[in-house]
């Protein structure tokens, strides 16, 4: 299996703490991500390009202006947080029709299970207990790989031209008419079975509101 | 390069990590440290350390003067304090320093001034020990790179 060099992962981490966020950082290093650290959640919002006291999302879903230039694929964030909290970040990321479909992961050093429901709610992909290891960022890929599908789905392509047969399936599978092959090409996607991939491709090219819960993708990483 | 110095000194530096941990001075969080540490950052886990004990020192000066008069304790304030030293002490793997905290952040919550005092001069004692303790580790990897060996994997499980 070849793999050829994709952009990296880019992740917003937000964490009031010093210590915290460096290490967060050097985690998502290690796992390959590049990383923005900011201190707040506000900070975080405006990094994303959302103005805080902003209320029309319209305005930014097409304004070419917001966090397009720099492409965030996850958001992590502490929870205990000064000011904004981790889950106030989380609803007012999930509130936002442009910012909405960036997967947040919520972090904390307290194991509060009402606190955890909550987040995950409210729409957390994932809640992490501090210390945060490199084996819980390991998670953190199928999250970011939907982002990347989402983003794609949403140029437009011509359908006609991509009607292509894959030289790596095996010539008894049917020949899927996927608007998206060619990127699906890339290697980010081989290990997906062909079938699910016809369903990650629905589920992620609905436009209905209600995301892919993870446990609905058998994703491998 | 002298090979047998090399041996030596990594024997050194083997043993006495597997010591500190024995004694509780690290745990298994440390080796999740030392794993974020590459050719390309040499130094994360040194500076990464010493941030810490930065941490440490502001934080218990500032604990320090909350609980300085007895009629005028702010309990919140010295919480948020141990609260911080607890989750970097626990991200640190400074097992011994994370323990003090969970007996300081007990007195916060009972506002036991006597008891706070105990554990703030506990937690001072801790960090300070675990400094020089790491402080030498550090200079045994200094060594051994100085003679041209490399630092051993050590697990401890």
């Amino acid at each position: 299996m070849v793999m050829e060099t994709e952009s990296q992962f880019h992740v917003l981490a937000v964490d009031d703490n010093r210590f915290d966020r460096k290490m967060i950082e050097r985690l998502l290093q290690k796992s390959s991500c590049q990383v923005t650290t900011v201190d707040s959640g506000s900070k975080a919002l405006e990094f994303l390009g959302l103005r805080v006291d902003d209320n029309d999302p319209n305005a930014l879903s097409t304004s070419p202006q917001i966090h397009q230039e720099v492409e965030i694929n996850l958001i992590i964030t502490d929870y205990c947080m000064p000011g904004m909290t981790g889950y106030d970040l989380l609803k007012k990321v999930k509130e936002s029709a442009a910012l909405r479909s960036i997967p947040v992961v919520i972090m904390s050093s307290e194991n509060v299970p009402a606190r955890i429901s909550r987040c995950l709610e409210e729409g957390a992909e994932e809640f992490f207990l501090k210390p945060v290891k490199l084996a819980d960022l390991t998670k953190l890929k199928p999250h970011m790989m939907k982002t990347k599908l989402k983003k794609e789905s949403e140029k437009p392509v011509a359908i006609e031209e991509e009607i292509v047969v894959s030289e790596k399936e095996e010539a008894s599978l049917v020949i899927e008419i996927l608007p998206l092959h060619q990127e699906l090409e890339s290697e980010q996607l081989e290990p997906m079975l062909s079938s699910n991939k016809r369903k990650a491709m629905e589920e992620v090219i609905s436009t209905d509101r209600s995301r892919p819960k993870y446990n609905d993708f058998t994703t491998s990483v | 390069m002298n090979t047998t110095v090399v041996a030596q000194l990594q024997r050194q530096f083997q043993d006495y990590i597997v010591s500190l941990y024995q004694q509780g001075f690290l745990d298994n969080q440390f080796s999740e440290l030392r794993k974020l540490q590459d050719e390309g950052t040499p130094d994360f886990v040194s500076e990464v350390v010493s941030l810490f004990f930065d941490d440490c020192s502001k934080l218990i000066d500032t604990m320090s003067r909350s609980l300085e008069r007895p009629d005028n304790v702010d309990f919140k304030q010295v919480d948020s304090g141990v609260h911080q030293l607890k989750g970097s002490s626990s991200s640190v793997g400074a097992r011994r320093v994370k323990n003090v905290c969970i007996s300081f952040k007990e007195c916060c919550h009972v506002q036991n001034r006597e008891g706070c005092l105990r554990c703030l001069q506990q937690v001072d004692y801790e960090y300070k020990m675990l400094k020089t303790k790491l402080q030498d580790l550090f200079n045994l990897e200094q060594q051994i790179l100085q003679a041209g060996g490399t630092i051993p994997q050590v697990d401890i499980n």
